[in-house]
């Protein structure tokens, strides 16, 4: 059940529930992937030879077989790389190929190009690597005590929390665990080359980051960036695992294309892609808190042991805003929140939806309910009890939440919709007769912060042009990858121009068209590139206006643009002939418009400063089910309630709400990173690797928008949805902890996420089955030392 | 009679091929010789269903559309069929209802997983009986993951497209595409390519006996649900396959105590006659793979296989099940127990083939019980699962044949745990407890990916009771999260 609220009268695009711009070629198989674009005769096809362990040093790379493989074109390693052999996007961290040492198991060393896909991934296989092994570090305990980190460590401190904690009327300490998680977009990464001439390079590239794709493979091939050209009409899927993770192949697609002078496509495997890519950072979290006796924090101290991988990728940004989010909605009087960049020989972790405010939300999550269970409170009045307020607005990184109140708000009519009190009450009824089956509810907040944490990608540029026929080509530097980005702004073009959305052609991302964007990410796609080519248009549309004015005599004010027509005085024209008409008259009808994000500073050396624009709300209420006897677990009931401000597009808003949700339940309960001891990656498939399915999402699903507008003069007042709502899902771990809780109530419930059936298993603890069964049901236990009604 | 090519039909036309490599997949055909590019490959292990395409067969009279695995299906298995795949559905202009549904109800985000999900949802909208529940959507979308919606627009797309009747172009041309499927029905041997590399489907049984006794190192392949992934994953080269599809190995029987299923029937045909011994077992199936793993996926496949993780083999030797394999004229019989030996190895010869199944009905007196755990409820690989046929009389256990799967190298019995429970009080948490303790003396479990072995020995104790608990009475909506036992059956 969704509620889609009634669109502004006076607007005639925005705010309106409208399908995906591809929808309908979506349906029948006919929007074109990159793997989908017709190959031009003569394309070969690479595939990537990794390191068989994952660490060490290459002492012999022996590919003469690989060489001599029927249909093998050429091989290529570090010592093909005309320029730069670096893929990083900013510390020279990562090579395109292994060439000296092996940093984590798959690594690439080299590519095979062959005629077809086939041919090269069984030449692959044929390669001799020799490696002097070394004991890898592999979870973040190993890297911990290494002392190696990929960054240095960085803390938010504010007061003096030990101290503070150690004269709280109340105090807790804990130590958890936050797994990682796979992005599994559906289709996987993939990028096609083709070389122009003198060393031109186009390559189509599955990435959210063209403009990245562009220079590092003009760094890597060593022309200037003015050579190459990066272009993506879509996506299948990308949540952040694309913003660097797309880099590499296109790299090596280009580097095939200039070694052999053919179009190369580079698709890998699903198992090669889970093995050689990024992921979610797991974190081990460390924490103590002070508290008062309503629960009411007087400090915390956090460490938030992040693993970073092999290199340093994102995780500067990543990291940090994990701290920025370990507040979540509350006021933190006294705090320290310190990070570590652990190195680890595993894939170098990345961006994914949330990008590291998931971590940090959970975390102080958990050390709310953990606040909750020690006073045998429940814990939303714990969760209400330390929100942010008047007098308790700073966040601390020293910004001030503006619009604390939503929160209340918006708290206050969840828990009335989603009838939670009651529930509680029904819930603590089934639990006492139920010996082995127990429900657990909880409603938790989200409180994220938008903008790029890194200020200066808070730009974004358009290009619009107005052909004479009043057909509209609308460009910007965002990139679709689902999120419907395109729609949203298409939308917004047809609701400047007052045109038919279908006068709007949507094209493909492309560095050519405007330069040196930003990636799509940090949920500020529709936020930056919606107003550039807002300002685009505004632009061509007042020259076209002046036109209008000066022609036909009136004043420019009263020209106005609606219906597919221009209304000048008494007269109308069609927004065609207007534009003929204006071209005629030499008139300008192409712009290109740029925004950028105001009100931004951020110092990070002092932790202090105003990183985000806004922050995007909701709330989540989650009921679960537990069995006891096996940690099997079923999601019965979720009511979300979210802020989007104004929506753009409410159907699209409310796809990414519970998709959102759904892919954070995935991470947090089915969806299990298992490595082995040596660093390879076990879960490297769907068939072990287990993101939801259909069964798993409940039928009764309740998602409405909260009725807000943005206070900051965002597009059409909206606000970003792309990653806020991934953390509604933290009510459902939660629910599993109220669940296991109410198997020995007020005994802390010590649940590391994800909560797998095994883990949650370890956090039931002993449970005498039998005993459980028997007693509730009136059979007879038989004197059996232990056994007792539960 | 023999027949060097494959024949199927697609887009109103017969193809035949009579040049491709034996392990050709049906998804490369698309994609790169066809250059259809609207199925795609998300996965290539059977997992995802980006590539789902539909195959109509005529069974009983009329037209029976499942969704297939393009990616791990081989190009010979669509011998005698019809082939749908996504570019299909619209015609002159007009989108299928679930394409409406799906577009229209903001099923797509991204859209690449869309038009496998979409190839599913017209799979079921071709489907018997209710189609717009919860649960029957939930069991046709198991197969197909989608990333980016949550899944709630693509369920209410489903309702919306199939709360009309079943009508549609395909339906309406219904009777041209049967007699179009029989004229393809010549009951010829296939065989495609040379004594050294081919793809064979033999039209009987003895056919199939001589050809693999000439080739005993050929691959069988009943669905290739398994073999597809050592295609596509371990690069196998399989040069001569001998599908089972033809060769009459498909027949259901049964007597009054025990039901005949062939080795080549699949899963989802399998599924009534073994449902009906008991509703764990019609449990145990709907969560086995996905709709269009048992749409391909053989009985004797997942037997033959001797996978440890495979769901019908624990199953299948709690209920005192027997194979028939077959070598030259020569058959024999075995308890199918005996045909695990060790892992990955079995009790068969070069050039012997499983025949049929022999499931033997419960007799009175007897009960079951099967509970599977895993990570995630549908489409996922078995941790534990255990599979009880417990004999009562008068409060006392009987008999019991108890086998988990997921404990062991294969499939195995619990006879420690089946010697405890034998002669004891069934109405005695105390017999239950004991039983479970000897779970360790019969098994010491792995741990890899899925679970550790102290989960799994835990697990299967507590399967054990609550197995135990349910026979002496414990009502299954107390034991369960999902419920699926219709009628409560239990000792008196």
């Amino acid at each position: 059940m969704s509620r889609i609220e009634p669109p502004n009268p006076s607007l005639r695009h925005v705010h309106r529930a409208m399908p995906h711009d591809s929808a309908f070629k979506h349906v029948q198989g006919a929007a074109d992937y990159i793997d989908d674009i017709r190959e031009p005769e003569g394309t070969l096809h690479v595939a990537i030879g990794g390191a068989p362990v994952a660490r060490g040093r290459i002492v012999r790379l022996d590919l003469a077989k690989v060489r001599a493989f029927p249909g093998v074109h050429a091989v290529i390693t570090a010592h093909d790389v005309p320029g730069k052999n670096d893929i990083s996007p900013a510390r020279a961290d990562e090579p395109a190929f292994a060439a000296e040492r092996v940093m984590f198991h798959g690594q690439p060393i080299f590519a095979v190009i062959a005629t077809t896909r086939d041919v090269a991934r069984r030449a692959a296989t044929l390669a001799v690597i020799d490696i002097a092994r070394e004991p890898p570090n592999v979870t973040v305990e190993q890297g911990l005590a290494s002392g190696e980190t990929v960054l240095p460590d960085y803390a938010f401190v504010g007061g003096d929390a030990d101290a503070v904690i150690a004269r709280a009327p109340h105090r807790l300490q804990g130590v958890f665990h936050i797994g990682g998680q796979e992005h599994f977009y559906l289709e996987g990464q993939v990028a096609f080359a083709v070389p122009g001439e003198d060393r031109d390079m186009l390559v189509y590239s599955s990435t959210q980051h063209p403009s990245e794709v562009q220079h590092v493979v003009a760094r890597v091939l060593g022309v200037a960036d003015s050579y190459v050209t990066c272009e993506v009409r879509r996506m299948g899927g990308g949540f952040g695992g694309k913003e660097t993770q797309a880099t590499q192949w296109a790299v090596i697609a280009a580097l095939a294309a200039h070694a052999t002078g053919r179009p190369c496509k580079l698709r890998l495997d699903r198992d090669d892609d889970m093995t050689m890519t990024g992921k979610r950072h797991d974190f081990r979290v460390d924490w103590s808190a002070g508290f008062d006796a309503a629960g009411r924090i007087k400090a915390v101290n956090l460490e938030l042991a992040a693993r970073c991988g092999c290199s340093a990728d994102l995780s500067a940004g990543v990291v940090d805003r994990a701290m920025f989010h370990s507040d979540n909605a509350y006021f933190l009087p006294a705090f320290r929140i310190l990070s570590r960049r652990v190195k680890t020989n595993t894939v170098s972790n990345t961006a994914f939806r949330g990008f590291g405010g998931p971590q940090g939300v959970l975390a102080i999550e958990r050390v709310i309910d953990a606040i909750a269970r020690q006073l045998g409170l429940d814990p939303l009045d714990v969760r209400k009890a330390n929100f942010y307020r008047s007098g308790g607005d700073v966040t601390p990184y020293g910004q001030t939440v503006e619009d604390h109140e939503v929160i209340h708000r918006l708290i206050a009519q969840l828990e009335r919709t989603s009838d939670y009190r009651r529930r509680r009450n029904a819930i603590e009824t089934f639990n006492a007769s139920s010996p082995i089956l127990k429900r657990g509810i909880a409603l938790t907040p989200v409180k994220f912060g938008i903008s790029f944490t890194l200020a200066v990608l808070n730009q974004a540029g358009a290009l619009v042009h107005v052909y004479q026929d009043g057909s509209v080509h609308l460009n910007h530097g965002g990139t679709e990858m689902g999120q419907g980005l395109f729609q949203k702004v298409a939308q917004i073009a047809a609701e400047e121009f007052g045109i038919g959305l279908e006068r709007v052609r949507i094209t493909a991302t492309s560095t050519d068209k405007v330069p040196n964007t930003s990636p799509t990410a940090a949920s500020a796609g529709t936020d930056l590139n919606g107003m550039a080519v807002q300002i685009a248009c505004r632009e061509i549309k007042a020259r076209m206006a002046k036109f209008a004015a000066t022609s036909w005599n009136v004043p420019e004010e009263i020209v106005e643009f609606r219906d597919d027509q221009v209304f000048i005085g008494n007269e109308s024209v069609s927004f065609g002939e207007l534009a003929r008409k204006a071209y005629g008259a030499r008139i300008h009808l192409s712009a290109a418009g740029f925004y950028k994000t105001p009100k931004l500073h951020w110092d990070r050396a002092k932790g202090k400063g105003r990183p985000f624009l806004y922050y995007a709300h909701g709330a989540a209420c989650s009921e679960v089910i537990v069995d006891v006897t096996t940690g099997e677990m079923k999601v019965e009931r979720v009511d979300i309630l979210h802020d989007v401000g104004r929506s753009l597009n409410p159907a699209i808003d409310i796809g990414q709400i519970e998709g959102g949700f759904v892919q954070g339940m995935g991470w947090l309960t089915t969806e299990e990173l298992v490595y082995g001891e040596d660093g390879r990656l076990l879960t490297h498939a769907p068939s072990t690797y287990k993101i939801p399915v259909a069964s798993d999402v409940p039928d009764d699903f309740r998602v409405a928008l909260f009725d807000n507008e943005n206070h900051e003069p965002t597009i059409y007042r909206s606000k970003a949805v792309g990653e806020p709502p991934l953390m509604l899902a933290t009510s459902v771990f939660a629910a599993i902890a109220d669940a296991i809780h109410s198997v020995n109530p007020g005994k802390p419930v010590l649940l590391d996420a994800p909560a797998t059936p095994e883990a949650i298993l370890k956090a039931v603890g002993d449970f005498d089955a039998a005993a459980a069964l028997a007693n509730g049901h009136g059979l007879p236990g038989h004197g059996i030392p232990g056994s007792g009604p539960t | 009679m023999t027949r060097n090519c494959i024949q199927f039909r697609s887009k109103g036309r017969t193809i035949r091929l009579d040049r491709f490599v034996p392990q050709a997949t049906v998804l490369d055909w698309l994609r790169l010789d066809e250059r259809a590019t609207g199925t795609k490959e998300g996965c290539a292990e059977g997992d995802c269903g980006a590539c789902t395409v539909v195959i109509a067969r005529e069974h009983d009279g009329r037209l029976v559309y499942e969704p297939v695995n393009a990616c791990i299906a081989t190009l010979g298995q669509l011998d005698g069929g019809e082939l749908i795949t996504v570019e299909d559905l619209a015609q002159e202009g007009n989108l299928h209802p679930v394409q409406t549904a799906m577009a229209a109800g903001h099923g797509s985000q991204c859209g690449f997983c869309t038009p496998g999900i979409v190839m599913s949802l017209f799979a079921h909208f071709h489907g018997d009986g209710e189609r717009t529940d919860r649960a029957g959507i939930n069991d046709c979308l198991a197969g197909n993951l989608c990333r980016c919606t949550g899944y709630r627009s693509i369920v209410d797309a489903a309702r919306e497209a199939c709360a009309g009747p079943v009508a549609d172009s395909f339906v309406a041309n219904e009777p041209g595409t049967i007699a179009a499927l029989r004229q393809l029905d010549d009951h010829a041997d296939v065989f495609v390519g040379n004594e050294a590399s081919f793809f064979a489907a033999p039209a009987s049984e003895a056919a199939l006996a001589s050809l693999y006794q000439r080739h005993p190192d050929a691959r069988i392949i009943g669905g290739a649900t398994d073999v597809g992934l050592w295609i596509t994953k371990k690069l196998a080269v399989l040069d001569k396959i001998i599908h089972l599809g033809r060769a009459g190995l498909d027949a259901i029987e049964q007597t009054a105590d025990a039901w005949h299923i062939g080795a080549s029937v699949t899963l989802a045909r399998a599924t009534p006659p073994l449902a009906s011994i008991d509703p764990d077992i019609a449990e145990i199936l709907r969560r086995f793979g996905s709709v269009q793993v048992r749409a391909a996926g053989t009985v004797g496949g997942s037997i033959a296989n001797a996978s440890p993780i495979g769901d019908l083999a624990p199953l299948l030797i709690a209920l005192g099940g027997h194979i028939e394999l077959r070598k030259g004229d020569a058959v024999r019989a075995l308890p199918l127990e005996q045909f695990f030996i060790g892992y990955g190895k079995q009790d068969r010869e070069p050039g012997e083939f499983i025949r049929r199944l022999i499931v033997p009905k419960l007799s009175a007196g007897t009960l079951f019980r099967a509970f599977k755990v895993s990570k995630r409820f549908d489409e996922d690989i078995t941790t534990v699962l255990g599979a009880f046929r417990i004999g009562v009389d008068g409060g006392r256990i009987a008999s019991a044949r108890i086998a988990f799967g997921g404990m062991a190298a294969t499939p195995k019995r619990a006879t420690a745990v089946e010697n405890q429970l034998v002669g004891a009080a069934l109405h005695d948490a105390g017999t239950w407890r004991l039983a479970a303790e000897r779970i360790s003396d019969d098994f010491t479990p792995l741990t890899d990916m899925r679970a550790s072995a102290e989960y799994r020995l835990n697990v299967a104790r507590n399967i054990v009771i609550k197995a135990l608990a349910e026979i002496a009475g414990v009502s299954s909506p107390v034991t369960r999260i999902l419920d699926s036992r219709e009628a409560v059956d239990v000792a008196d």
